[in-house]
């Protein structure tokens, strides 16, 4: 087998070796009744270009059409050459969690740049080095502010993406920590403010909004904070679409920021893998999950790099740790080091810029349902016909439309979610107007 | 003598902000085919920000040096054996990466129409199909994004098992030789942990266990092999213990490239495992990452599994939310499907025979190992071992030398140092995985560097407790850096 590096003849030599006959003998601690008396039910090995073949036969039939409308969570940006370069090299591919710092600095360095990037990005004062992604960053961070607050409350606006708030679910379950879903102005989008300050009490942790949110909407994150903040609790403010972050101003009234860097030139991928991140004020910095990475001397006084705060983790802390986090996301953070790396400070405007600009092509020439300023997502009435025709009409011509609202937000079943990066070309929204009129 | 390496220079390189001057770019954007949009019109002035202070300006040749420079400076799998125990760091076969990138499966969104869905859907399938097989068990989900969540997924399944039952129980048993992700994971689903001691073999006692386990025992968390690289030999005597009480038995598959093939968890009394498919399915470990924790389970487990579930229906693969006894996401979407793509591409190469040769070749990788340190590294536990090998410090240790000193020292031989100090029942452990995808020379190498240190503590102690020489950095301030974290550039 070709991933086998050894000869026939190596491994009886090295049978000898450990003074055994047969390999069989290398088993003999496991009872023979518990061993596997056949071989395994899979097919024989294949070569890599039947390997190709098959994949290549299922990609074909996996297939998002000459344009998509979609966004919600996965976004189709344009993923820079230079990316894939960089995340290929096998020092960075086939290395692991930098624990040896003398022999990691590459992977310890970019982190530290992922880091400071992240910082600058959201203004806050320390990011981690990744969490699996944004829907399970949401309820590390809701379990940080909990520790932080000592309280067990999350107030939720219900215009968190819908998968996020149910992963949140499943987490907070067992801990004690009661979820209170807060709903949205008819009118904005945005999160109901009387709502909230009716939800928040003495014994709330954390409020938890999304800006841009689910349905585009930029949401009110000052006005959230005030209000959480006079009754003590921290604001975590969750983003989606991190190329926002080129032109909307950044949520620093917030105590905690998480984030899905998906648009970062991580490709969709049918949902994975992608990165989160957690950012936070210095002050909360021993509360924080995940992996850290500081910057020290090493012994003959040279700037160095290594894993730090280690007393926060699982390895260390075992019961008593901040989370169970171990392995997350960091090549695919790499991707994203490298993506802020090659558009910069004013490449990121510019690439905001051009979302901003497609998507109010495209809700130009449609019935929006809420008012609040949008980014490049937003939500539209399908009028007459239901989201799910409208759909089936564009599919006809190779499009994929907008996201139904109705499975979330039954209140929202003649309402789909569209969303133009800066790779919608004119006579595709063009097409989608049409499919609308 | 060092063998496997000289040295070489390695490039200098700043932080990409201190390259970083006005006006540099590495893009460019298409001429934008809608009219412009005033950002303070659009979003309202307030919300539109200032630039970004600090942020790279770099050109495009900038940038590729940038990160290429600091490439070298990483030690990785493509160079040499990284014999980490119980990471299984083998070789990551490029054609994965190739398939991965397919753009039907790349380019798929999580939300496109489920009839254009059909070759992702059948590629989780495939591998779901492959992985109850391996494993014994009897259905998979792929959701978990890593081993921990894995974790996390199985105690929750056996939470809403017992409390389907009508009682959560209120503990969770761990034995003292566990990765430290068991009791934290433990801890994240409400569940005391109540540590199990090993017995002088290092392995499950059924006796202790057996006065361990009450009618408040959720199950247990064990690893088999356990850290130690030693399989346990009364697991299924252990799983008739805890099923007699009711409870039920979890096992953390780190380890699972030792059996693959040869044995089934399903078959000695699992009721619910995660696999690493970045370990045992040869996907790469990306610096710390992506993995995939897929999770497997009895049919008695089967109901409470994350929603939703691939169904086969006459219209082709479909989605099922409809799952009303179901612990809920752990994650949104479907999983790391990137990942997903690898491992099953992994597994076709394989086939049932090629995974069962790798299995051999891991435990016999292992095995020779231990054959030629014996006489140099005390070995704490004799019991035999499977794909690691767990040496203790204590003959260095006379000398003042411990494990992290030799881990250093094997830097200048060439190689990435083992585990170091893991398991915690081994006072000064040395735990060494080879994996089956080092040959006979890349092993003879290791072994020789590693007899080369034990022979320098006894000569020049001093070289080792100083190492590593030969790096760009030398042992790093790591007191300083936890002291007075600086944890972000600033100007």
């Amino acid at each position: 087998m070709r991933y086998l590096p050894k000869s026939d003849s190596e491994r009886q030599e090295m049978l000898r070796a450990c003074g055994l006959e047969s390999p069989e003998e290398l088993f003999a601690a496991i009872p023979e009744p518990l061993r596997l008396n056949r071989p395994l039910a899979l097919d024989d090995g294949i070569s890599e270009y039947e390997i190709v073949d098959y994949f290549r036969a299922r990609s074909a039939r996996s297939v998002a059409g000459e344009a998509s409308f979609l966004g919600a969570g996965a976004y189709a940006h344009y993923r820079p050459v230079m990316v894939d370069t960089v995340v290929s090299r096998g020092e960075f591919l086939t290395s692991y969690t930098p624990y040896q710092a003398e022999l990691s600095q590459g992977t310890l360095v970019s982190i530290f740049e992922f880091q400071t990037m992240i910082c600058q990005l959201t203004g806050m004062d320390v990011a981690n080095a990744s969490m699996y992604d944004g829907s399970t960053a949401v309820p590390e961070a809701a379990m940080m502010a909990a520790r932080i607050t000592g309280r067990d409350g999350i107030v939720v606006a219900r215009t968190v993406h819908p998968e996020y708030r149910e992963v949140l679910e499943t987490y907070a379950r067992y801990q004690g920590l009661p979820v209170t879903e807060v709903g949205y102005d008819a009118g904005t989008g945005a999160i109901d403010l009387a709502a909230l300050d009716a939800a928040v009490t003495d014994a709330t942790a954390c409020v938890i909004l999304q800006s841009p949110n689910f349905f585009g909407c930029l949401d009110v994150v000052q006005a959230a904070a005030d209000l959480a903040h006079a009754r003590g609790a921290l604001l975590i403010v969750v983003f989606t679409e991190a190329v926002s972050l080129g032109v909307v101003a950044p949520p620093v009234a917030a105590d905690i920021v998480v984030g899905e860097l998906q648009s970062f030139a991580i490709s969709p991928s049918f949902g994975g893998p992608y990165a989160g991140v957690i950012a936070t004020k210095e002050k909360f910095i021993r509360q924080i999950p995940g992996r850290l990475v500081g910057e020290t001397k090493d012994v003959r006084g040279q700037r160095a790099y290594c894993l730090t705060l280690a007393t926060r983790e699982q390895h260390i802390r075992r019961e008593k740790a901040t989370s169970n986090i171990c392995t997350n996301q960091a090549l695919i953070a790499l991707m994203a080091t490298v993506f802020m790396s090659v558009y910069g400070k004013q490449g990121l405007r510019d690439l905001a810029a051009q979302n901003l600009a497609k998507a109010h092509y495209l809700a130009g020439q449609l019935d929006r349902r809420f008012a609040a300023p949008f980014f490049n997502e937003f939500v539209v009435r399908t009028g007459s016909r239901t989201p799910e025709a409208i759909n089936e009409a564009l599919l006809g011509k190779n499009i994929v439309g907008g996201l139904p609202l109705g499975r979330w937000y039954p209140e929202l079943a003649d309402c789909m979610l569209l969303c133009a990066t800066e790779t919608a070309r004119r006579e595709h929204m063009d097409s989608v107007a049409e499919a609308f009129a | 003598m060092i063998k496997k390496v000289r040295s070489h220079p390695t490039q200098n390189e700043p932080l990409l902000f201190e390259r970083s001057s006005p006006g540099k770019k590495a893009y460019q954007l298409p001429a934008l085919d809608v009219p412009e949009v005033d950002p303070a019109a659009a979003l309202g002035g307030e919300n539109v920000r200032e630039e970004i202070p600090g942020f790279p300006e770099v050109s495009e040749v900038e940038v590729i040096r940038h990160f290429t420079r600091l490439s070298t400076w990483n030690y990785a799998i493509d160079l040499g054996v990284y014999p980490l125990g119980s990471c299984t760091m083998k070789y990551n076969p490029r054609i994965n990466e190739l398939v991965a990138r397919l753009d039907g499966l790349a380019w798929a969104h999580p939300y496109q129409p489920e009839t254009r869905s059909q070759g992702a859907f059948e590629v989780m399938a495939h591998l779901e199909q492959a992985l109850e097989e391996i494993t014994g068990m009897d259905a998979v989900t792929l959701q978990p994004a890593a081993g921990a969540q894995g974790e996390l997924t199985g105690i929750l399944l056996m939470r809403a098992y017992h409390e389907k039952q009508g009682n959560p129980r209120k503990k969770i048993l761990i034995p003292d030789s566990a990765h430290g992700t068991n009791p934290a994971t433990a801890a994240m689903v409400g569940y005391e942990v109540e540590n199990i001691a090993s017995n002088s073999h290092g392995m499950l006692d059924p006796e202790v266990l057996a006065r361990a386990v009450t009618e408040d025992v959720a199950g247990i968390m064990v690893t088999n092999p356990n850290t130690l690289g030693v399989f346990e030999r009364d697991i299924a005597r252990a799983a008739e213990i805890l099923h007699a009480k009711g409870a039920l038995v979890y096992m953390d598959g780190a380890n699972m490239n030792a059996l693959v093939g040869i044995a089934r968890p399903g078959d000695f009394g699992v009721d619910v495992m995660h696999l690493n498919l970045h370990k045992t399915f040869s996907t790469p470990h990306g610096g710390g990452g992506p993995g995939s924790g897929p999770v497997a389970v009895k049919k008695h487990l089967e109901p409470f599994l994350p929603a939703p579930r691939l169904k086969t229906t006459a219209e082709g693969l479909r989605l099922d939310f409809d799952r009303p006894d179901s612990i809920g996401r752990v994650r949104a979407f479907y999983g790391n499907f990137g990942v997903l793509v690898r491992a099953l591409a992994y597994i076709l190469a394989h086939g049932g025979n090629g995974l069962r040769n790798a299995t051999v070749d891991a435990v016999l990788n292992a095995n020779y190992i231990r054959r030629r340190l014996e006489p140099y590294y005390d070995l704490p536990y004799t019991a035999p071992n499977m794909h690691e090998v767990v040496f203790s410090d204590s003959k260095q240790a006379a000398r003042g030398v411990r494990t992290g000193d030799i881990a250093k020292r094997l830097i200048d031989y060439g190689f990435h140092p083992y585990t170091v100090s893991f398991p915690l029942i081994v006072h000064g452990a040395l735990m060494i995985e080879p994996t089956e995808t080092e040959g006979k020379m890349e092993i003879d190498l290791l072994v020789d560097a590693l007899i080369s240190i034990a022979l320098e503590t006894e000569n020049d102690p001093d070289v080792v407790k100083s190492a590593p020489h030969t790096t760009r950095v030398s042992r790093v301030d790591e007191v300083t850096a936890a002291r007075r974290p600086v944890l972000r550039w600033k100007p």
